[in-house]
Order: C-alpha cells, then structure tokens, then sequence
C-alpha cells in the first residue's frame, strides 16, 4: 500500500484520479486550486487522457462535469466557496436531473477569509438542494469520501458535496491509497432520454422522487460510517463536532476524551438517532462546527426549549471565524496555554504588488488620470489589482464579485456618475465580465473599462488565462466601437501617454475599453525557467 | 511520546516551504507522523506567511499548533519571527535570519527587532545570507536557517542530509552538494 505526503486538496484529486474519474473541471480559486494543478501534474491522468482544462467560470466548469456525467463517465468540478455562488443555477438543478455517471462537486469553504469576500458555509447549498455532503476531518478521509461519494452518487443517481476548509486544503500529511484503481466507466448515455429534460411536468417528478432520495441516503452505510457516536460515562457535557473541529477536540482533550460523550458528524444527511441518543444523555450539549452553526440552529430549532445548547449561538464559540485548538479549549473551560505577545513595534505586513507589477504602473496612470475629477469613480473586482485597494494607491472603491466593477460601473453611470471607471483583470473579464460589456454596449453606457491583462489569472499561482490573445476580439465582438478599444503598455516610461489616454476616454460619452497590457512578471518568470529546461 | 511542533515563518515569496518540505521528507523517511499547514493565495504576494509542522511518533491531531506549545520557530526574517511568539513555548527555540525584508513603509529600525529577540531565553540569530553567500549559493540561505535550526528538530541529522539531496536532486549533483554545505554551515553556527 503507497503512502503519499498531500494537502488535503491533492489527496482529493488523487483519489479521483484513483477512482476511475475522466473528467475534471474547475476555475480556479483559493483554497481550492490545487485539486485541479495536481490532475493537471500527474503523468496517470496524461496517460489516461483524463479531461483536466480550466474552465471559464465555475458555472461553464459545473455544467460540462454534469455533461460528463449524462454521458455515463465519473466527474468532479471544484471551486472555491464563492464560485457555488456562480455555479448555483447548474448546481442546484442538477440535484433534480440527477446524475448518470458519478458526480462529485468540491466546494473549498475559507472561513476566516483567509483570501475570501466571505465565510458562507457550503453545506447549506448541499441541504438546500438536497443532496448528500462529505466534510472530511482529515486528508486520509479526504480521500476515502471520494470513492464513498462516488458511489453514493451513482446508487442513488444525484450529485454529491465534498466541503472542506482551508486548513485541511493546505495541510500537508501521509496519506494511504487503495492498491486497485477503479476502472474509468465507459460512455453510457442515460437510460432516461427525458432524465435531464427539466420542463415543469418532469421537474415536478424528479423533485418530489429526489425528497424521497434525500431521506434513504441518510441511512445509507456510506454516509453513517464517518457519523460516529462514543459513549462515555460522564453526563454532564455532550459535544458535537463537524468536520476539522474534531481534530481541535482530540487536540484538548487527548486521553480524556474517552470519558465524554461525542458524536463527530463528517457525513450529511446525518441520522437523526444519533443526535437523539447524545441529547438523551447529557445536560448540555457543546457544538462544535467549522462554519456557520448549521447543526446548533438544527438542534435548538426555533423554540429553543430543550436541552442546554452551547455553540456559536449563545456566545460560547465565537459567532464568525474559523475555529482553532485555543478556541476549543476555552469553549470546553480549559486553560489555554499562550506564549507570549506579540511586541508592539511588530507592524502588519499586507500584501503587496510584486516589484514591477504592471498592475501598479496602470494603476499609478489611473490616479492621475481620475484625480479632477475627485474620489469615488473606480469599480473593481478580484485579483491581484484588487491590492490597488491598499496604500499607498487607495485607487479603488470597489470589490465585489468576479465581474462587478463592468456593471456596477454601468449602474453608477446610470445614477449620473461621471467617468465611470471599471478596472477588471484578464481572467476575471472572461470569467463573468463579458455580459456586463454587452449592457455596456446596447444601451451605450458612459464608462470607461480598463481591462489589466497580464495574460494570468495571477491571484491563485498564475495559472493560463482564457483571455489571452482574444480581449480585442471579444470587445469588438461584443460591439465596442473600434477607436474606443485602445491597447496601452503599463510601463513608467508610458506614464504620461497612458495619462492622456485614460483622460481622452473618460471624456467619451460611451463604452471604452482600455487594455493594460503587460505580462505577469511571476508568470513570466515561470514560463522563461520552462522554455529554458526545455 | 516525541512531538515537534515547528513554526516556519517569513514574507511571501522567500520560500520557507522549501525547508518545510526538507523536513518533511525527512519526517517520512524515519517514519514520523506529520501535519504540515500551509498558506497559499493572497498572503503570497509579499504579505506575511508561516506554516505549521508537526512531527510525532503519535498521530497528530490538529492541522494548527495552539498556542504556547511550539518547541521551535525558525523564522527567515528577523520582524517575522516575533509576529508567532504567542505560539512559542516556554522553553522553546527561536532561531531566525537577522537580514531584514523591507516592503512596508512603517518597517521599525532593525535593532530595536533584534533587541526584542534577545529578550528570548533561547534564541539564535544568524546572518543566513551571509554566510549561504560566503559558500557561494547566495539562494541557499533558507537551507543554512534549517542547518541553524537542526539541533532542536527531533530527527537524526543525517535524516535532514538525505531530505536536501532528496529535495536538490532534479537540479544537479553541484547543486544538491553546495546545499549541504549550506545545511552544515548552519548547523555549525549554532552549534552550543
């Protein structure tokens, strides 16, 4: 049996890889990037031919994983927490098509926002489309749920969750693999031609067999082997835990656990005798969850009369962040052992442009271009320009969503707002910023979209950009007005050029688009060392 | 029960996980259970990066060492090293890189760092690029902080030799070698 050393991100693609998978697909975002650069280093999945391309978007990544899975093969699409958000519509019905081929979706959940907008809790996305969800504890179950996953998802025909947390994402630890591969499943086509075919009459079929689904899943074996309950023989204290915070638990309480009764709850939907058996026995119940409290609000309910409820509800944990091992030791009135603080000449140390960041040149032309007109003109969005947000630039007034400076700028141009300005990178335009230039352009919006191509989507690691080569196009494509689709290079020596340019197209009343473009320097660094050892 | 619980600090983009992937290997080789945290995504833009290594002959538990608890931080920049002083033990080790990475405008003068250092109880502080440059491989700095660091890492040294050469050997035979030396020369220097 091969033990391997994996981030929790890698033991997942390397047991769908082990699992007989054939399609992968993903956009990528941080924690969950690395699932999809390890199918894409490994020799297995090249000998295979397995499919391993970024995807534009999470939604276009989603919906060609169901088309693999409509054609009998096993697929897994992975992004981060956010990118559900984009995904939703494809994921969400596809819990009422069901799957034919197994289908596992992995949402990498970053509470904390370590690199995040938010800290929504994936698990709710799984509750609300009624499908089943694994929340590993450990890397070595990370890989286990997998071949569990997709199975279930293949018995009982639906897709299923794997959520994980940025702790577990980026830890490294040994990990066993199976000794035989699963086979890779041949095209199938369903055995329903109508099972995908979600006009109202099916939809409403498909809908009510899936609620009857959601209830046997919960007694599946799959599901109830990582739900397990321990009996101690004290009665005072009960503790819940989900996912990682079991880990933070045994952390604490080492030998002493055994005396404590616990349920440790990594599968959804859990059985409810479970829940029911630990309520019965103790006086209070500690919840512990990496996330929102999805459980705690379960357990109280809106009456909230019965047992004592501990948790991120009533204080005891706090209500956001991620947890951690001195969280949980005061949560269980434990001391808490601290070194010691901090001294205060220690400063923060944000994150920066990278010495000549072609991001910082466009930006320091932004700012003298835009100062007449004052503070408060500039959307923008996510990626590495979103540091433009930081001193010394403060050259930014908005980050969003992937996508929303273009119509958010389109929105305050409406309410009068002039220039209007719209900074957005490369992969972000071609991942959702393409249909707000297209309002942009059919009702002739006054704004100015400085698209900042350095030919990387450079944020996660710098991976290839759709864009590039293709933003000209697109943007006449789209119906920009060729004069007003201007190409600069963000460098000093074009400083006052690229001035005059921005200040000239902020004065059109109609749809700019300004290309800044200059390459990556870290992904240029990268492709110069490969081109050299090749 | 052996358990080794390391905090590897510094800015992103000076690449302190190539050390953690030097132990790392190591830990694997002499059979050790090991959890290794790390931080990828924004912070690697020149923002401030650590990651937690745990060693032990018993499975560990929690990806994150909790507070007070670390037996040694190995920091390759000397303000870095005492942003994780809340982790650090009482009796814990602190070795770190006393050549500054200034990208902040409020950085405090150098000294007024090193002096916090010293209050340290035990604690090193080396000029790794000095001497990684006075081997000749400027680049082998983070290799002379492990050397620096290896007296309190619970492994045979002879198991961190053979992580370098493992860790160096797609880049060349001269290479794996001057990183040893790098691994050696640290080591020396702290030697107590």
């Amino acid at each position: 049996m091969d033990k391997l050393l994996l981030l929790g991100d890698e033991a997942i693609a390397r047991a769908a890889i082990d699992a007989g998978l054939s399609g992968m697909y993903a956009y990528p975002g941080t924690p969950s990037t690395e699932i999809m650069e390890y199918i894409q280093a490994s020799g297995e999945a090249s000998d295979r031919k397995i499919h391993r391309k970024w995807s534009s978007n999470e939604k276009t990544a989603m919906e060609a994983a169901l088309g693999m899975s409509y054609a009998g093969k096993r697929a897994m699409v992975a992004m981060k927490h956010v990118g559900l958000n984009v995904a939703a519509d494809s994921f969400i019905n596809s819990a009422i098509t069901g799957v034919n081929g197994g289908l596992i979706v992995v949402s990498a959940d970053d509470p904390s926002m370590h690199s995040s907008q938010n800290e929504q809790d994936s698990r709710f996305y799984a509750k609300f489309a009624f499908i089943p969800c694994f929340e590993p504890t450990n890397q070595q179950e990370a890989y286990d749920m997998v071949f569990d996953a997709f199975e279930l998802s293949e018995k009982y025909k639906v897709p299923v969750m794997l959520r994980i947390t940025t702790r577990l994402a980026h830890s490294r630890a040994s990990v066993k693999l199976i000794d035989k591969p699963v086979p890779e499943k041949k095209l199938t086509l369903p055995s329903d031609p109508l099972q995908f075919v979600l006009l109202p009459a099916i939809a409403k079929k498909r809908y009510r067999a899936l609620l009857a689904t959601y209830e046997k899943i919960r007694l599946d074996i799959r599901i109830e082997k990582y739900n397990h309950f321990r009996d101690g023989r004290k009665r005072d204290l009960g503790i819940i835990t989900t996912g990682i915070a079991w880990n933070y638990l045994a952390e604490n309480l080492n030998e002493s656990m055994n005396d404590i009764p616990v349920l440790k709850i990594s599968a959804y939907p859990f059985p409810n005798d479970l829940v029911r058996e630990i309520a019965g026995r103790c006086k209070e119940l500690l919840v512990l969850e990496e996330g929102y409290p999805l459980i705690e609000e379960g357990l109280r309910g809106l009456l909230d009369n019965g047992i004592k409820i501990l948790g991120r509800l009533d204080g005891t944990v706090p209500r956001d962040g991620e947890l951690n091992p001195y969280i949980v030791a005061k949560s269980l009135g434990l001391p808490a052992s601290y070194g010691m603080d901090v001294p205060e000449l220690v400063k923060t140390r944000p994150p920066s442009f990278c010495k000549g960041c072609g991001h910082s040149d466009m930006f320091n032309a932004l700012i003298e271009a835009v100062k007449p007109f004052g503070p408060g003109h500039v959307f923008s969005d996510i990626g590495c320009y979103t540091l433009g947000a930081l001193p010394p630039y403060n050259a930014i007034n908005s980050c969003v969503d992937m996508g929303a400076s273009v119509t958010m700028a389109i929105g305050a141009a409406d309410a009068g707002l002039s220039p209007s300005v719209a900074v957005i990178g490369d992969s972000t335009f071609t991942h959702s910023g393409m249909t707000g230039l297209l309002d942009a352009v059919t009702k002739n919006s006054p704004v100015t979209i400085i698209i900042s191509d350095n030919s990387t989507t450079g944020m996660t690691g710098g991976q290839e950009s759709k864009a590039t080569g293709r933003i000209e196009q697109i943007c006449t494509g789209i119906g920009v007005e060729p004069e007003h689709i201007i190409t600069i290079v963000p460098l000093r020596k074009n400083h006052e050029e690229n001035v005059q340019t921005m200040s000239k197209e902020f004065r059109y009343n109609g749809v700019s688009v300004i290309i800044a473009a200059r390459e990556c320097i870290q992904t240029a660094a990268r492709r110069k060392k490969a081109e050299s050892s090749n | 029960m052996m358990k080794n619980d390391i905090i590897l600090s510094g800015v992103g983009g000076q690449g302190i996980l190539s050390i953690a992937a030097a132990i790392g290997l190591a830990a694997v080789d002499n059979n050790l259970y090991l959890k290794q945290s790390e931080v990828h995504g924004m912070s690697q833009r020149g923002g401030d990066v650590q990651s937690h290594l745990r060693l032990s002959d018993k499975p560990v538990a929690s990806d994150l060492i909790p507070y007070g608890k670390a037996d040694l931080v190995i920091s390759v920049e000397p303000m870095e090293s005492l942003r994780y002083l809340p982790w650090l033990s009482k009796n814990g080790w602190l070795v770190t890189n006393s050549v500054p990475f200034i990208n902040i405008n409020d950085y405090p003068p150098v000294d007024e760092i090193l002096n916090e250092i010293r209050k340290i109880k035990n604690h090193i502080i080396l000029d790794a690029d000095s001497i990684a440059r006075d081997i000749g491989s400027a680049r082998s700095g983070n290799i002379v902080m492990l050397g620096a660091a290896s007296h309190w890492i619970s492994m045979p040294y002879p198991g961190l030799e053979e992580a370098v050469r493992k860790l160096f050997k797609r880049k060349g035979e001269e290479i794996v070698e001057v990183n040893l030396k790098a691994l050696k020369a640290g080591r020396e220097y702290s030697k107590i």
